[in-house]
């Protein structure tokens, strides 16, 4: 571990990791928290129980803002472990100066979101800090969801399954990139943040045989499927040109040297699913309106184990390593 | 219809025009009479070829020798060092391009740095410096420059502006080096070494986008005087195995002759106009040290005489250490830099040195050879 937090600490990707394992795992190891699943599972698996802070800055971006993002960060890790979100608590750090009609309209996108999950905030705490002691805002939302579907778990996708995606990958990064970086350019270009809930309903009611899901948040599709590969200890054999990716997210991509599958979503998730159900899956992921570019990815081989292959349309193959470092655009 | 950005990449990006290249080159291939390697100088090529995995479509007598074209990795720490001194000096807002921020001098890196306080920042294009310095007016903003001929002209146009707008709080500290000079030191200092590692460059390929700024004129010389065939290449994979396909030609043809795959841009003279602009504003400095490959002469560009009251290495001058540094022991990045040796032969590759703990320059850059190994691996 580096002396100091660096920024690419928090990353998603791999200094990331390397701090949650050498500090917090060490501090608070347990057989719960070892599973590393989106949620933690308790209660004789009857319940989901997670936790999300938001910095984003800009707080209103295309696509959401803050608020919406506080709730579907939270309702969609319960989600992810087939668990119906129901009471979340909400506790800000308000920079001093902070405009109340701001305040309002990040309250107002949380409301509306609240809604789309049926969940209800329960419990809050409200702290304000003198001007610089943090960035505007700052939410965190802790959730209860109700498992609707047991044994959803990271832990055991096997080469029965297919790796599937909901949606065309990369909007929220792109998005969010762009809008800070001031880069100009005429696209409808905006974050897919979304509550999840709806969709993992939706499978599970059409009876789908559901391994894992893990929604592709900081670090990406890129950061599942390293973690999937790990936790499973499998090999995932990628086809590159079956990821959908928007013409704006790879116009992003190209302008400032990102690839896609590291660029943070909040309304994307990755599926692991029985070879007989993945079809199926597609279909009911299909009938929602992000979901029209919902496919199948890549399997699960044991080829080079805890390691993702992506695929060329050449028949060439290469590593999809997990993130590292800050996001950085290449300098030529 | 408009145009749109995949409009210009997509076709050089398509499967089958890929594949029917490395038809046409393994068919070639047959014809050859004795190997060849091909250096390829820049790094954004040895980008694209791993990324692409471009030797996985190549018969065995045509092998890849990784360049030192990545500004960062050829970065000595001695340089870093000053960036980072000059970041950590009062009342400084130290700016520069991209994967800089993350090169460890032996103080540690501008990432670092910023985490000790100073005020570090990246940009997109050197223009944004004026913003950042009109904001802070009662701060100096010093632009590290970094880059080959293709981002010299635009620290020439930030040098340009503000001299124009009569700004006062913008300084320059100039990195920029240029291409041929390092080919040259390349093929005559592995003149020297050739016996024990075996493998002579036989042929480049030329960076299109320095060509965009310098012309095709620029490697006039290697044909010529150093018998070594010269193709200005895209970065896309079609760009790179179509000038594959043209230097294997050469060789069966036997012709030895400098060529331009991207000719959608590339013509032999170049922008004169950012030439004109280089020339105003720089001078070759007498020697630039590379890392790992040393000083190399005339191979550094640095603010002419006139242009004193800009140059933070002048103005700073007291403060800037200037002893030699060694680079680490086990470290190969010198050899890997020269092409006599692939990431996988250093013993602390993908071990001690990984992206999130580099130890040589070529770990530390995106562009570099060995973040271009660990990154996408080696699947042949």
């Amino acid at each position: 571990m580096n002396k100091t937090i660096s920024l690419a600490c928090g990353n998603g990707g791999e200094e990331n990791n390397e701090l949650i394992s050498k500090v917090f795992y060490k501090a608070f190891k347990n057989e719960i928290l070892e599973k590393s699943e989106d949620a933690a599972i308790i209660h004789n698996g009857e319940l989901a129980f997670s936790t999300d802070s938001f910095t984003v800055s800009p707080l209103f971006f295309p696509g959401a803002d803050i608020g919406k993002l506080a709730i579907c960060g939270t309702c969609n890790d319960l989600a992810m472990m087939g668990a119906k979100p129901k009471y979340l608590s909400c506790s800000v750090i308000i920079e001093e100066g902070f405009e109340t009609r701001e305040l309002e309209k990040i309250v107002r996108s949380m409301k509306k979101e609240l809604e789309v999950n049926g969940a209800i905030v329960v419990s809050g705490d409200t702290k304000v800090v003198p001007r610089g002691s943090v960035d505007k805002i700052f939410i965190n939302t802790t959730g209860i969801g109700e498992v609707l579907k047991k044994g959803i778990s990271s832990n055991n996708i096997s080469e029965d399954d297919l790796i599937l995606v909901n949606r065309d990958i990369g909007c929220h990064g792109a998005t969010i990139f762009s809008t800070r970086e001031g880069i100009e350019m005429t696209s409808n270009l905006e974050s897919d943040c979304a509550s999840l809930f709806p969709q993992v309903k939706a499978l599970i009611d059409a009876g789908i045989h559901i391994t894992a899901l893990r929604d592709a948040t900081r670090g990406g599709v890129s950061a599942v499927l390293n973690e999937w590969a790990k936790q499973s200890n499998i090999c995932i054999e990628v086809e590159e040109d079956k990821i959908p990716v928007s013409d704006e997210v790879s116009g992003i991509c190209e302008i400032l040297g990102f690839e896609a599958a590291a660029l943070a979503n909040e309304g994307t998730f990755v599926l692991a699913i029985n070879k007989d159900d993945a079809n199926r899956a597609i279909e009911v992921l299909k009938t929602f309106e992000p979901c029209a570019n919902a496919t199948i990815i890549g399997k699960v081989t044991d080829e080079h184990k805890q390691k993702v292959i992506l695929k060329s349309s050449w028949g060439t193959k290469r590593f999809l390593d997990t993130p590292s470092g800050e996001l950085l655009p290449r300098i030529c | 219809m408009s145009l749109e950005l995949k409009n210009l990449y997509d076709d050089f990006r398509d499967g089958e025009t890929i594949k029917a290249f490395a038809k046409i080159i393994n068919e070639d291939s047959k014809k050859l009479k004795s190997p060849i390697n091909i250096m390829e100088v820049c790094g954004g090529h040895t980008h694209t070829i791993m990324k692409y995995g471009i030797p996985q479509l190549l018969p065995k007598n045509i092998k890849f020798i990784h360049g030192p074209g990545c500004p960062v990795c050829i970065m000595p720490k001695e340089r870093i060092d000053h960036a980072y001194v000059l970041s950590m000096h009062e009342n400084v807002i130290l700016v520069t391009l991209g994967d800089m921020i993350k090169v460890p001098g032996s103080n540690g890196s501008l990432q670092d740095a910023r985490a000790k306080g100073a005020d570090v920042r990246f940009v997109y294009s050197p223009l944004d410096c004026i913003k950042i310095a009109k904001e802070n007016p009662n701060s100096k903003l010093i632009f590290f420059a970094i880059g080959f001929e293709t981002t010299t002209p635009m620290t020439a146009a930030l040098l340009d502006t503000v001299i124009k707008r009569d700004i006062k709080n913008i300084f320059f500290h100039i990195n920029h080096v240029t291409v041929p000079e390092v080919m040259k030191e390349l093929i005559d200092s592995r003149d020297v070494h050739v016996d024990s590692y075996n493998n002579k460059i036989d042929a480049f390929l030329g960076p299109s986008h320095v060509s965009v700024i310098s012309g095709s004129k620029i490697y006039e010389e290697f044909p010529r005087d150093y018998n070594r065939p010269v193709v200005v290449a895209g970065f896309e994979p079609v760009d790179v195995m179509q000038a594959i396909s043209m230097i294997v030609k050469q060789f069966i043809e036997n012709r030895c002759e400098l060529e331009v795959e991207y000719k959608r841009l590339v013509n032999y003279d170049g922008n004169i106009k950012a030439q004109d602009l280089i020339n105003k504003y720089f001078e070759k400095a007498d020697l630039f040290k590379w890392r790992g490959l040393g000083n190399i002469v005339n191979s550094g560009l640095k603010l002419k005489e006139v242009y004193k009251d800009y140059d933070a290495e002048i103005i700073y001058k007291d403060v800037l250490p200037l002893e030699e540094i060694e680079d680490h022991k086990l470290c190969i990045c010198g050899d890997i830099l020269r092409g006599m040796a692939n990431p996988p032969e250093c013993t602390i590759f993908g071990t001690a040195c990984k992206p999130t703990t580099p130890i040589g320059s070529c770990m530390v850059s995106s562009e570099g050879s060995c973040a271009a190994y660990y990154k996408y691996g080696n699947l042949i």
